[in-house]
């Protein structure tokens, strides 16, 4: 039994209680880090000293009895691609390999404010490009239910960490499917919130109208309490909706009777396991009896959203790539004689392959003579894809399908072609075009690996996405299974 | 036919200021060739009268009062420069 198979209320109730103190839960990461990290390689920095001496003025804070934030004490892992003050951030790539951040991103500084405490930061794809964490330019993580394959990605090591007991909870982001694919695959629950919903301040940028910051948890519930603390409009970030944040764990009734759940079929094409079907099947039926109609409905863009992604996001990409030249931080190459040489040899000897090709595929889309054929039909497809997700939620609450088509493959077992990569994200990348929200959940096991089922909700529902989440897993016990490692 | 050729790939590559060797050139006009196919049944869709989606959300210049507050202090801005001289970022020779 671990303090951390406590849900995020428990905890909160065991420190007002002085059952345990915030010592001891930054003990246990720290123990439990020391346990397992071998095996999962999750993290790429610790923040052990300073944990512990914050650690340690948390408890006096406590034992004067006014601090009541759910999350006040609790152990957190941030992805690496989070700008943390003071501690390294590296986007898991060569070119930020020192680089020392000097403010906190917008989610960073309301956690520290609400009193959570950062255990470290947490491997990726390489500025999150990638689905399976093999993308890293520092190491490899493993999938902690098989550490023969791959955790997903690319918030690879915020999954593993949190699937590993290494943390209760983390944060990561999702572009693409980046956090709901890595969720899925180590058989926690991972939520990209809305477009909007938080504030991208600090988040080192990927694909600028795409990226969003989420959480990574054991239990619907925790993952409510932690979007609670980190949502919000920002005035750093021109993109983050003014829109109030509802109560999300209020929203957790059990209550679900009547809600009108809409199934795509193109989500159950050609590709998507059998035993991954059969798990989301056996899902619709346990939702049913909870007294939820389904029907099958078809989002008739689905099957351009893959291209379409890759366009926009490499080229929003080769845009904001761009900043990594060797000036003003980061890596620089000892290698050049003059300023041209100086940024090209730099960003060749800073970036992995797939950081490259992705560069030069969005140059390419967005480049003279090619920007209309390319860029801007894929901006015109996004429209498709988007109409597809407002019709259909004309008449349904939520929209259900699995998260992945297949359970975790096996390291390296995909990284000799990049479109086989890709096909990875066939079931999520349309959820970031149309910038609704989505959750993965824990819906089974295909041979010992979990299978996530993804529920994607209206623009700025999450507590529906939420209520449907946690009805499916209190009615079931998946989230109860751990890896042994 | 393929999509983009190899010198078209060297000549991104000098556009995105990538260095890439002849053999990493070969490889990449392969793998962007594959990804760039496949991009294109995009094609098969009308898209005349579709206006295209550069963000989600219905949200246009989002504006605040033009208040000046002080910046990030310039030792700090300048604690992660790879080499600096008299408070700037010191480069290579730009001019030969």
């Amino acid at each position: 039994m671990s303090l951390f198979d406590h849900t995020v209320s428990e905890l909160h109730t065991l420190l007002q209680k002085k059952e345990v103190s915030i010592s001891d839960l930054v003990d246990e990461s720290y123990r439990r880090i020391g346990e397992v990290e071998e095996k999962v390689q999750a993290f790429l920095t610790l923040n052990e000293e300073q944990a512990r001496v914050k650690a340690k003025e948390l408890d006096d804070k406590l034992a004067k009895g006014e601090e009541t934030n759910p999350l006040f004490g609790l152990p957190i892992g941030i992805k690496d691609n989070i700008v943390t003050k003071g501690l390294r951030t590296t986007c898991a790539s060569k070119i930020l390999y020192n680089f020392d951040p000097i403010y906190d991103a917008t989610v960073m500084e309301r956690l520290n404010a609400a009193g959570a405490i950062t255990i470290g930061k947490l491997n990726m794809d390489e500025f999150a490009m990638g689905s399976s964490t093999e993308n890293s330019g520092f190491q490899l993580t493993r999938n902690p239910w098989d550490l023969e394959r791959v955790p997903g990605g690319s918030s690879g090591g915020s999954a593993a960490a949190v699937a590993a007991g290494e943390v209760p909870f983390a944060l990561g982001s999702d572009t693409g499917g980046s956090i709901r694919q890595p969720a899925a695959f180590c058989g926690v629950v991972g939520l990209k919130p809305t477009y909007g919903r938080v504030s991208r301040f600090g988040l080192v940028a990927f694909a600028s109208s795409l990226d969003q910051i989420g959480p990574i948890t054991r239990t619907v519930e925790d993952n409510a309490y932690l979007l609670q603390v980190i949502s919000g409009v920002d005035p750093m970030d021109s993109t983050s909706a003014n829109i109030p944040v509802p109560n999300y764990v209020e929203a957790l009734t059990g209550d679900i009777k009547g809600l009108k759940i809409a199934v795509p079929k193109e989500y159950f094409g050609e590709g998507v396991d059998e035993g991954v079907r059969q798990s989301v099947l056996a899902a619709l039926n346990v939702l049913e009896k909870l007294g939820v109609t389904w029907e099958k409905v078809s989002l008739p863009h689905s099957k351009y959203a893959l291209a379409t992604y890759y366009l926009l996001a490499s080229s929003e990409a080769s845009a904001n790539l761009a900043r990594f030249d060797g000036v003003r931080y980061g890596y620089r190459t000892d290698n050049a004689k003059n300023l041209i040489d100086m940024y090209k040899l730099t960003r060749s000897e800073g970036f992995g392959n797939e950081v490259k090709r992705r560069i030069m595929l969005g140059t390419f889309a967005l480049s003279s003579g090619y920007y209309d054929a390319y860029y801007k039909k894929a901006q015109k497809v996004r429209t498709l894809i988007k109409r597809d997700f407002e019709n259909v939620f004309e008449q349904y609450d939520v929209i259900i399908g699995p998260t992945t088509p297949t359970p975790a493959f096996q390291i390296g077992e995909k990284t000799s072609d990049p479109l086989t990569m890709y096909m990875n994200d066939i079931l999520t990348i349309p959820v970031n075009l149309a910038g609704v929200p989505a959750i993965s959940v824990p819906c089974g096991f295909v041979d010992g690996l979990p299978v996530g089922l993804q529920i994607i909700g209206k623009h700025f529902d999450e507590s529906t996405v939420y209520r449907v989440a946690h009805a499916f897993e209190q009615a079931t016990d998946y989230h109860k299974q751990k890896p042994v490692l | 036919m393929s999509r983009i050729s190899l010198e078209q790939v060297k000549h991104v590559a000098d556009l995105a200021r990538l260095a890439i060797t002849e053999e990493e050139a070969e490889m990449f006009t392969k793998q962007l060739d594959a990804i760039i196919t496949f991009a294109e049944q995009l094609n098969e869709l009308d898209t005349e009268n579709v206006p295209p989606t550069s963000h989600v959300l219905d949200m246009r210049n989002v504006m605040r009062e033009d208040i000046p507050e002080p910046g990030l202090p310039r030792e700090e801005v300048l604690k992660n420069a790879p080499d600096q001289q008299d408070g700037q970022f010191r480069v290579p020779a730009i001019l030969e």
